[in-house]
């Protein structure tokens, strides 16, 4: 599985990013199941509104972190692509 | 209350999920069903307000997740301003249904109040093996319709379909029914011997050939439904190795509330002798969490005795269920029998076998008040 460039991800109704409080951390929740995740993955998810497309979302990492694109590119697409088998993300 | 035992013991870790039993009248009839054979009476459910209480104190503890079931949830007039309360708490709000006698506009309202997620009960993957199964002449297509409903409103579906000896022959055709019906995850959920299952085990335990072939055909089914359908499995666990972590660890990660009100450790809690359970009418979520003595029984690891306390896996599977070992060896602080290294697992594992070939078809449907009793199992 993977994610076009022109795809525009977003989380489907019924997965929610929610900051956990109580233990001070980012989490992912969705049926029956809560993903742990950390402040980049979230920052990474924040921004699949389903408006940004695939490069618009790296653009805006690669700006933020002041990382190369290429790099940027690579990881957000293995983290997208293992949301979307899990369900949690639609592309 | 002891302030000063409270204020010793450090705080336990939060819970994350909160198991809303709202009520236990429900319109199916089901004997895998794993409320106590006891049902709470409707007379004596919370009300309204206090549930809302118990919702926002869940949030405020740490709770993320929050299961409205019973019975049937949607049996309760006021299910959606429930479902309101606990979406507008903060709390990732799932409906557990049997989709039986959910009318059109009570379903629109609860959709409307926040709902993120509905679990509809399957219990055939064919009209007369669920309509069987359930005790309810129609529920096949009534739950077609309601999971159209749930797929229209926009909000995912899983299907869950409870395995016993009548249907584990059907698991292919419940993940063809799931994808049909437009889930996005399926639970295949083998019967847990508990209340009314574990009264009717012997009616309902399926041979261990057809477990072993169950389990092949959901692995493969994931393989190549990846991406398409999540397949979650829960095994019987009389012929597993290694037994279920029981609720995750008792007093670990979830609470439960039963429709009158106690709060337990899991939903069978109540069979084990000795323990009591403090009421949520009398006490905060997060006092009952830290300070009743029940949650504190066999909460971590200094509790259990041999195979568990040396074993390597006690931190994974916290010695599996204390209910189990209760039922099955008359002390819930042993190890689950469901474990291998148990002295009674192979006497467990035995005794399915034999009620899986002995083909009991005695079977004691669920009801509030018990229509005839089962004969007795040879």
């Amino acid at each position: 599985m993977t994610i076009a460039a022109e795809s525009r991800p977003r989380l489907p109704r019924g997965v929610r990013l929610k900051r956990d409080e109580a233990r001070g951390r980012w989490t992912l929740l969705a049926p029956e199941r809560i993903f742990e995740i950390d402040d980049i993955a979230a920052a990474v998810i924040g921004l699949c509104d389903g408006e940004r497309d695939l490069s618009g979302i790296v653009d805006e990492l690669a700006n933020r972190y002041n990382a190369p694109r290429e790099l940027i590119q690579k990881d957000v697409v293995a983290m997208l692509a293992d949301l979307q088998s899990k369900r949690v993300l639609d592309a | 209350m002891n302030i000063h035992a409270a204020e010793r013991r450090p705080a336990p870790p939060a819970p994350i999920g909160l198991l809303a039993e709202l009520t236990h009248r429900c319109p199916l009839g089901c004997p895998h069903c794993s409320n106590p054979i006891a049902l709470d009476r409707p007379r004596a459910e919370l009300d309204t307000e206090t549930w809302k209480r118990v919702f926002r104190e869940a949030a405020k503890l740490g709770v993320l997740h929050v299961h409205l079931s019973g019975g049937e949830p949607t049996a309760r007039r006021d299910i959606a301003e429930i479902t309101r309360a606990a979406s507008e708490s903060g709390l990732y709000t799932n409906l557990i249904t049997s989709g039986v006698g959910v009318r059109e506009e009570l379903w629109a309202d609860v959709v409307a109040a926040g709902l993120d997620h509905a679990q509809l009960s399957f219990q055939g993957a064919d009209e007369a093996t669920n309509d069987f199964l359930g005790h309810y002449k129609g529920a096949w297509r009534r739950k077609r319709d309601f999971a159209a409903r749930v797929t229209q409103a926009g909000l995912p579906l899983t299907i869950n379909a409870v395995i016993s000896r009548d249907n584990i022959h059907q698991v292919g055709a419940f993940v063809a029914l799931a994808l049909e019906l437009g889930a996005r995850r399926l639970e295949i959920a083998h019967t847990q011997y508990y209340g009314w299952a574990l009264k009717n085990r012997a009616a309902l335990m399926p041979p261990r050939d057809a477990v072993m072939h169950a389990i092949d055909v959901v692995n493969e089914a994931r393989k190549t439904l990846d991406g398409r359908l999540v397949i979650d499995m829960v095994v019987p666990d009389y012929y597993a190795r290694f037994p279920k972590p029981c609720a995750g660890g008792w007093g670990r990660i979830a609470i439960n509330v039963s429709p009158s009100g106690r709060a337990l450790p899991c939903h069978a809690a109540e069979t084990i002798p000795g323990l009591e359970f403090w009421s949520v009418r009398d006490h905060s979520l997060a006092e009952i969490w830290r300070d009743n003595p029940a949650f504190n029984a066999f909460r971590g690891t200094a509790w259990m005795p041999d195979p568990c306390r040396s074993c390597d896996r006690k931190e994974i599977d916290w010695g599996g269920c204390r209910c189990q070992a209760m039922a099955l060896t008359g002390d819930a602080a042993n190890t689950d029998p469901a474990c291998s290294l148990s002295p009674h697992h192979q006497e467990i594992a035995t005794l399915a076998e034999q009620e899986a070939q002995a083909h009991s078809s005695a079977i004691g449907w669920r009801a509030l008040r018990a229509e005839k009793a089962p004969a007795p199992s040879a």
